[in-house]
């Protein structure tokens, strides 16, 4: 055995203790949901792993009451301190059980534990701490001197971040002072109610999170509830569209965090073997299933050939296997449904004259597979230039001029992310001025922050998570009064609750 | 920068094939000031992911054998005696006394006056370490600081290689280095490696040591690394491990991409050597996996990858006991050299 083939090094799996089956957590409680359960799989193995409770209307009902209850009577009078330490307390926990939640995510979702354990839970945690910080300094937050919470906020979340969108979900509504009804994706629901228990050993008060497992329908439900004063979501652009149109009309807070097609581009004077890196975790990390992904490497033409090969070579050196070993790079895709769209789009790359590689690599026999992937020889007009595809494929496309590079990194209708990779800042500079995207990279990418804010151009939706900016999406400016008129449909009750006790 | 007159450089060969057969200061200026820049935040997180590799089991033996088969064996103090040297000889002979399968190291490192007793302590042992024997390799050229004139540093080298030196660490000029004055380290390279000629006409092996911890900036190791390179050494090597900072994860993996760059455009395979500073095995275990990922695995023989370490082994053989007994022992079960 060579020495590259490194030995099996896997994470344990003891440390989960997971139940056979989850309820829905309302009201502090986990009860049974009245749709068909179903089950959750490791997309690695395709083996079961819990079963899950399925929210319908009558159950997406009962949570979205228990939040506003919990909203009225305790929450919305809670000093923005008190609401802090919960959140700090939150925190805490998750860094304590940060190991156990890294597995059960990589179980879950199929991405490595080496992403887990480094990036995505002690995010989570830094995210709770952030906006702990926050509780008690709204009056800060630039939105008027007593900024109030909206109310109940619904969100719903995917499945690529599973653990990590709820906490950029949760934290910064809580801190705000409203209280949640948080769906997430039905094939990764567990690191979610996992969360649940640490609602409870963190003893927040019952109602404040509630957390309702379902598929498409259940999300609907949720959206579309009566007593909703926020909706936020982040998935595809289709369901945010659709989302759009619901909630037209009816005096609800929107937040959405689409799809995106991000153009990394690199100049012929930039580090090389950074800039190189920098691609292979643009598109690469987390198999690509990133909104804010990479997936357009937008090259100049005169180091196209080098940078090609030196990018062919570092991706033979990516290992794809086991989620839970220790060495592995690339993890399973997420469900047969997003490695059948994959498969589809990378067909559709080759049928439209691009050029396809991969480097050799054996792929399980079980689970879902999809080897890392390149198109050289793209168009601008081919289908894997322009469509998201959300899994591990690159396209690579050339430019000449820098105006030629903003042109085609701007001709999308996305408008999440972008990257620029060179060593002159003032080019770096005037560039990232003229990119119409909620998030430049200059010489590196898919880093976050909580302090940073987040958020799209054009398609891939609208408000920003993160930040000071992130709390805008969970309050009202003081000195603005919503139209209450022009909203029949949403009762106000905490609205008047709230007011009562503020000055 | 003025260069009025071009300024000829001695011709070494390597130079010579890629810069043209007119050598100059200014064509090596040029090709070393053309470089692309290093971005110091990536090469610090390509650095540190590659740390997390998890090297297990059958995986994490063969690495502990094979940091011991290529370690140089070190002692440059100016209290080293011949009966010092003796001893380190004996160790690197036998790491382990208890184990007798444990591997030979590499090379013994040490000063120049010091090589006839290493020479002599080896006895048939001294050879060639890709096939199990131990070499002598000397530090020369007025390691560490390298500040002598050209005549002093050649005498130096030539003293070590016939008193039976198979390997000569030098040390560049960093303050000529620093100041700009490329043409002047690459003709003292190629100086020193003329002075490495046997009378046979064969040659000892030469490690160019840069000393990154004085050159400071991740640019100036990887221009450095191109000088020596072209300037004809074998090996480069990172410090004298007299300085602060000596090896780190990032200046290697920096000088591998440049041997690796090297060697996509020639063909060639220089060697790499980080010294000081690596103690444990856990560390010298991600050097080995940087190498591999970055060059390939096949860089892990003792002519092209050397560590340059005096307590590392004493670490390795621990671990390597653990591994074959199933628990930890102590310091008193290795030998103190």
């Amino acid at each position: 055995m060579s020495f590259l083939e490194y030995a099996p090094a896997p994470e344990s799996t003891a440390i989960l203790n997971l139940r056979d089956s989850y309820g829905l957590f309302i009201d502090g409680e986990f009860v049974d949901g009245h749709g068909a359960a179903f089950a959750t799989i490791s997309p690695s193995t395709e083996k079961r792993i819990a079963e899950v409770a399925c929210a319908d209307a009558s159950d997406v009902d009962r949570a979205v009451a228990a939040a506003r209850r919990a909203y009225d009577r305790t929450w919305s009078r809670m000093s923005g301190a008190d609401r802090g330490k919960y959140l700090f307390r939150i925190a805490r926990l998750i860094q304590e059980r940060a190991r156990e939640l890294a597995v059960a995510e990589s179980l879950d979702n199929g991405k490595p534990i080496k992403e887990t354990r480094d990036v995505d839970i002690p995010l989570v945690a830094a995210w709770f701490f952030y906006y702990a910080g926050w509780a008690d300094k709204l009056e800060y937050a630039g939105l008027g001197s007593s900024p109030r919470a909206l109310g109940v906020a619904a969100q719903v979340i995917p499945w690529n971040f599973p653990l990590l969108m709820l906490a950029w979900k949760i934290a910064p509504a809580l801190a705000a002072g409203n209280t949640v009804v948080l769906k997430p994706a039905e094939t990764t629901p567990l690191t979610a109610l996992l969360f649940a228990e640490i609602c409870q050993q963190a003893d927040l008060p019952a109602g404040v999170v509630n957390i309702i497992t379902g598929a498409g329908e259940t999300g609907r439900a949720l959206v579309s509830h009566d007593d909703v004063n926020k909706v936020a979501f982040t998935g595809s652009t289709p369901v945010g569209r659709e989302i759009a149109r619901a909630v037209a009309g009816t005096g609800k807070k929107l937040t959405l965090e689409l799809g995106g097609k991000g153009a990394n581009i690199v100049f012929d004077d930039a580090a090389m073997d950074q800039a190189v890196e920098g691609i292979v975790s643009g598109i690469f990390f987390n198999q690509g299933h990133v909104c804010c992904a990479g997936s357009r490497l937008l090259v100049q033409e005169n180091v196209h050939d080098e940078l090609v090969d030196r990018l062919k070579t570092r991706l033979s050196t990516l290992r794809l296997g086991d989620p839970l070993d220790k060495n592995t790079d690339i993890g399973a895709i997420n469900s047969r449904e997003q490695l059948d769209r994959i498969r589809a789009l990378s067909d559709i790359g080759e049928q439209e004259g691009a050029e396809r590689w991969s480097p050799a690599c054996e792929i399980p026999s079980n689970g879902f597979w999809f080897a890392p992937t390149i198109f050289t020889n793209v168009s601008t007009s081919h289908r894997i230039a322009r469509d998201e595809i959300f899994g591990p494929v690159l396209s690579v496309l050339t430019f000449r001029t820098p105006e030629e590079a903003v042109a085609k990194a701007n001709n999308t209708p996305y408008g999440l992310s972008a990257g620029i990779w060179t060593e002159k800042a003032s080019r770096m500079l005037a560039l990232a001025d003229r990119l119409r995207a909620g998030v430049v990279w200059a010489n590196t990418f898919n880093k976050f922050d909580p302090a940073s804010p987040f958020g799209g151009y054009k398609e891939s939706g609208y408000g920003r998570e993160g930040g000071r900016h992130g709390l805008a999406a969970y309050l009202e400016a003081s000195g603005w009064q919503a139209p209450i008129e022009s909203s029949p449909a949403s009762p106000r009750s905490g609205r008047k609750a709230r007011k009562a006790v503020a000055k | 920068m003025t260069i009025d007159h071009p300024v000829a450089l001695a011709p070494a060969d390597r130079a010579v094939r890629l810069l043209g057969g007119d050598l100059t200061e200014k064509a090596l200026r040029l090709h070393l000031d053309g470089l692309t820049g290093v971005d110091a935040v990536g090469l610090e997180a390509r650095a540190a992911n590659l740390a997390t590799r998890s090297i297990k089991t059958s995986s994490k033996a063969w690495a502990l054998d094979t940091i011991i088969s290529t370690c140089d064996l070190t002692t440059l103090e100016g209290a080293d005696t011949p009966g010092k040297v003796r001893s380190l000889v004996a160790k690197a002979v036998m790491p382990d006394p208890s184990d007798p399968s444990c591997p030979r190291v590499a090379a013994v490192c040490v000063y120049g006056d010091m090589v006839p007793y290493a020479v002599e302590a080896l006895g048939a042992l001294h050879g060639d370490p890709d096939h199990g024997l131990v070499s002598v390799a000397a530090v020369a050229t007025a390691f560490p600081s390298g500040r002598a004139s050209l005549d002093i540093k050649i005498a130096d080298t030539r003293e070590a290689v016939a008193a039976g030196a198979d390997e000569i660490d030098m040390v560049i000029d960093r303050g000529a280095f620093l100041s700009g004055r490329y043409g002047l380290v690459f003709d003292q390279i190629v100086a020193v490696k003329e002075a490495c000629r046997r009378v046979d006409g064969s040659f000892a092996h030469l490690k160019v040591i840069l000393e990154t911890g004085e050159l400071q900036t991740y640019d100036n190791v990887r221009r450095a690394s191109w000088l020596a390179i072209l300037a004809g050494a074998d090996f480069i090597k990172t410090s004298t491990g007299k300085v602060s900072p000596a090896a780190t994860l990032p200046v290697t993996l920096l000088m591998l991409e440049v041997i690796r760059d090297w060697n996509r455009l020639t063909g060639e395979r220089i060697g790499m050597k980080p010294a000081g500073g690596i103690r444990s095995s856990k560390d010298a275990v991600r050097y080995l996996v940087t190498v591999a990922e970055t060059v390939g695995e096949e860089w892990l023989v003792p002519h092209l990858w050397r560590f340059g370490a005096s307590s590392l082994v004493n670490d390795v053989l621990l671990q390597r006991q653990k591994m074959t007994t199933g628990h930890y022992s102590g310091p008193d079960y290795v030998t103190v050299d």
